[in-house]
């Protein structure tokens, strides 16, 4: 178990790293910064900051390969923003991020990535079958236009996730669970190793949870590792075999049965290290003069 | 009215800046950039000016250099003002195209004597005098407008055919685009520049305002019309030449008819453009104002309908020792709505007149008996799960039974094992009608 002892990191220092913990399930050397080369994920003490106002601190982990990993932590935690910084969608203020032991830059085929559904704009004139296509953008290349092959994959996808009826429907005519299907059959198309998912559980009805579970058994079944912002703790020990427990830096991390309990989720909601608040405002405020 | 060749070129040239204008638009439509047309099409002015004084040349390919320079910095200042100085988006591009147009301007007036720009010509341009200025090129002559207008049109066909689809993923997704490679923030300053350049073109000939009614009005349009992306692409160009067409002859017609000269053919395209949006507005199939008047009208007459034969229902279960006849009542006609649904009910024979009383056909009693079972099975489920007096029980489920289908209906009887009677007491009537064994209500008189 991998946790984080309160008030212990220096605050303002984000150049000393991860050096402070170690952790048994760990290939990672304690001394050094190496992390294993197979892991699908691994983030080497990356730090996000708005405006120089660090939003996530030192964020250091490796996913283990072919794992159903959740990310939990309240609201304003950093869990979306630790999503795109991993995936260069918004600067780090420092750290880098390995996929399968290279730069994400260089592995983006690898990865996939299902934003949150309120995201985009539902009244976009697409039917649900285009939406689905658009994860094999890559695959199909510049310039050219989506085939009839590409469409039958789209297709299949949408049956993977019971939402074959609906190809033909324009997306502002689907309910938010079925909206959530389509995101989820657009990440299948585009048949990564890695995924990682912004909430795909908000807002849904109970048949498409339990559908997207599924879904998920199957990719790590298939030795896909699965990363999965999630909000409701009543559902972790069933869904995930990995968490990260976030607020503003890693809380704690590993296997659910040793990391999910009362005590690491009572630091993760109950409140946030005072000392990193007010050294994010110093430096938010010093930053602007 | 007369017709002359000067007309067709005028047609031409407003069909052509229009359609480029409402094909570029599209993609700030869809971004719900709209303001970003206005906020351009005013900026690249100082862009204009100094190719202007650096070139001496009016229509020189300087003014589109100067003009997509200018663009770029219009879309790159707004992101930075609101980035850096945390000012909301529009806000910031407020700042930046009046700041760049006020400068335009002043240089414009400052150099006034030295070129031939006349600011007033920018706003309302002067369609009525590119006829007037013809060139031959490859044999082919026509005026200076009408080729540089076809020259953008066809770039803009060509950058909308060719990146067909990252142009829809990176409005629609612009976090997955840039996942899979297509990065969305330069496809943003691609297309900022060409709306640059389809501005200054259309410029001369047709003026800003027109430019910015081209750049939103067609695709807003259009997209009211269709839920299909390539469709709205084709009815947004579309709309615009109809409009610049019937514009210019509204132009030259309308005014007659008040015994008044010709009027400004850029303005008029503009007001029938706006004309026709409204006509889009009121007539379109799915968002259109009518169809959703039509739409409720149908939903209130279902519901009245509903209830009107839920009513008869109930009466006849509450008779239904009566032995023959006449399990009947008069509807209530003081709303026209009720009137209608009676007139409804008796056309589609759901309910049969006698006297001046209704009863029910065997069909009627059909779709009333699915009606009561779903207003009984709500209550029960609602009485089930909330903790509620019984006679709090009707109203919601009065609101409710119009929506309920059969397998809610299927999914409420198995979750309440097959309850007989609601909350109130009363059978929960069955799918078909078994009340036909077990007790004889003369329903064949």
């Amino acid at each position: 178990m991998n946790t984080e002892p309160l008030d212990q990191k220096p605050a303002t220092a984000s150049s000393q790293t991860s050096a402070s913990t170690s952790a048994p399930h760990s290939v990672r050397v304690a001394t050094g910064d190496e992390h294993p080369v197979t892991s699908p994920l691994s983030v080497h003490d990356m730090t996000v900051a708005y405006h120089r106002k660090p939003v996530l601190w030192d964020v250091d982990f490796d996913a283990p390969a072919g794992s159903l990993i959740g990310m939990i932590g309240p609201n304003g935690a950093g869990k979306s923003t630790l999503l795109k910084a991993a995936l260069d969608l918004i600067p780090k203020a420092s750290g880098r991020v390995m996929v399968y032991g290279k730069p994400y830059r260089q592995q983006r085929h690898l990865v996939g990535y299902v934003p949150q559904r309120e995201s985009v704009d539902w009244d976009f004139p697409v039917n649900a079958l285009d939406v689905v296509a658009m994860g094999l953008y890559r695959r199909i290349g510049w310039c050219r236009l989506v085939s009839r092959r590409h469409k039958q994959d789209a297709m299949d996808a949408l049956e993977q996730v019971g939402m074959a009826d609906f190809a033909k429907r324009q997306i502002s005519q689907l309910s938010g669970g079925q909206q959530q299907r389509v995101f989820l059959a657009r990440a299948l198309v585009q048949d990564a190793s890695l995924y990682l998912m912004d909430e795909p559980f908000a807002g849904v009805d109970a048949s498409t949870e339990i559908a997207i579970v599924n879904i998920l058994q199957k990719l790590r079944e298939a030795g896909k590792t699965v990363l999965v912002v999630h909000h409701d703790l009543h559902t972790v020990r069933d869904y995930f075999d990995y968490v990260i427990l976030l607020n503003m830096r890693i809380v704690a991390h590993g296997p659910t049965d040793e990391v999910f309990t009362p005590e690491n989720l009572k630091k993760t909601y109950g409140g946030r290290l005072t000392l990193l608040d007010r050294a994010a405002h110093a430096m938010a405020r010093q930053g602007e003069t | 009215m007369d017709w002359t060749t000067l007309d067709t070129w005028i047609v031409i040239t407003g069909v052509l800046s229009a359609m480029s204008c409402a094909l570029i638009g599209n993609f700030l439509v869809l971004r719900k950039m709209s303001m970003m047309g206005d906020a351009i099409s005013h900026a690249v002015l100082p862009g204009l000016a100094v190719a202007f004084l650096i070139s001496g040349s009016r229509g020189s390919i300087t003014m589109f250099v100067g003009a997509a320079i200018a663009g770029l910095l219009t879309a790159l200042f707004t992101q930075w003002i609101h980035k850096f100085g945390k000012v909301e988006e529009s806000a910031a591009m407020g700042v930046t195209f009046t700041a760049l147009f006020a400068i335009g301007l002043i240089l414009i007036v400052r150099g006034a004597d030295s070129i031939d720009l006349d600011p007033g010509c920018v706003l309302y341009g002067a369609i009525e005098l590119v006829p007037l200025d013809m060139v031959t090129f490859l044999g082919f002559t026509c005026p200076q407008a009408v080729w540089i207008l076809g020259c953008v049109l066809l770039i803009n066909i060509l950058f909308t055919l060719l990146l067909y689809k990252e142009l829809r993923l990176t409005c629609f997704d612009p976090a997955l685009a840039t996942t899979l490679g297509i990065n969305a923030n330069v496809m943003h300053y691609v297309t900022m520049t060409l709306v640059a350049i389809t501005t200054v073109a259309s410029f001369e000939s047709v003026g800003s305002i027109l430019v910015i009614a081209m750049l939103i009005v067609p695709a807003a349009a259009a997209h009211l019309l269709t839920n299909r992306y390539g469709l709205m692409l084709a009815l947004s160009m579309i709309f615009a030449a109809t409009s610049a067409a019937l514009g210019h002859i509204s132009a030259i017609t309308v005014p007659t008819w008040f015994g008044f000269a010709d009027t400004s053919t850029a303005g008029m395209i503009a007001v029938v453009a706006g004309l026709l949006f409204s006509l889009v507005m009121l007539f379109a199939p799915h968002q259109g104002i009518l169809s959703k008047i039509w739409h409720q009208l149908r939903l209130s007459l279902r519901i009245a309908s509903e209830d009107i034969l839920g009513k008869l229902y109930r009466l006849e279960e509450a008779t239904s020792d009566q032995p023959t006849y006449t399990q009947a009542v008069a509807i209530p006609a003081n709303k026209w709505i009720n009137r209608l649904a009676r007139m409804d009910l008796s056309r589609t024979r759901k309910i049969t007149r006698e006297q001046n009383a209704y009863r029910l056909t065997e069909q009627g009693r059909n779709v009333a008996r699915q009606l009561v079972r779903s207003h009984r099975l709500w209550e029960s489920y609602v009485a089930k799960h909330f903790d509620l007096n019984v006679d709090h029980l009707h109203d919601s489920a009065e609101r409710t039974e119009h929506y309920i289908t059969q397998t809610m209906q299927q999914e409420m009887i198995e979750e309440l094992r097959h309850v007989q009677t609601d909350p109130h007491g009363k059978k929960i009537p069955n799918q078909q009608s078994d009340e036909a064994n077990s007790n004889k209500k003369g329903r064949k008189a």
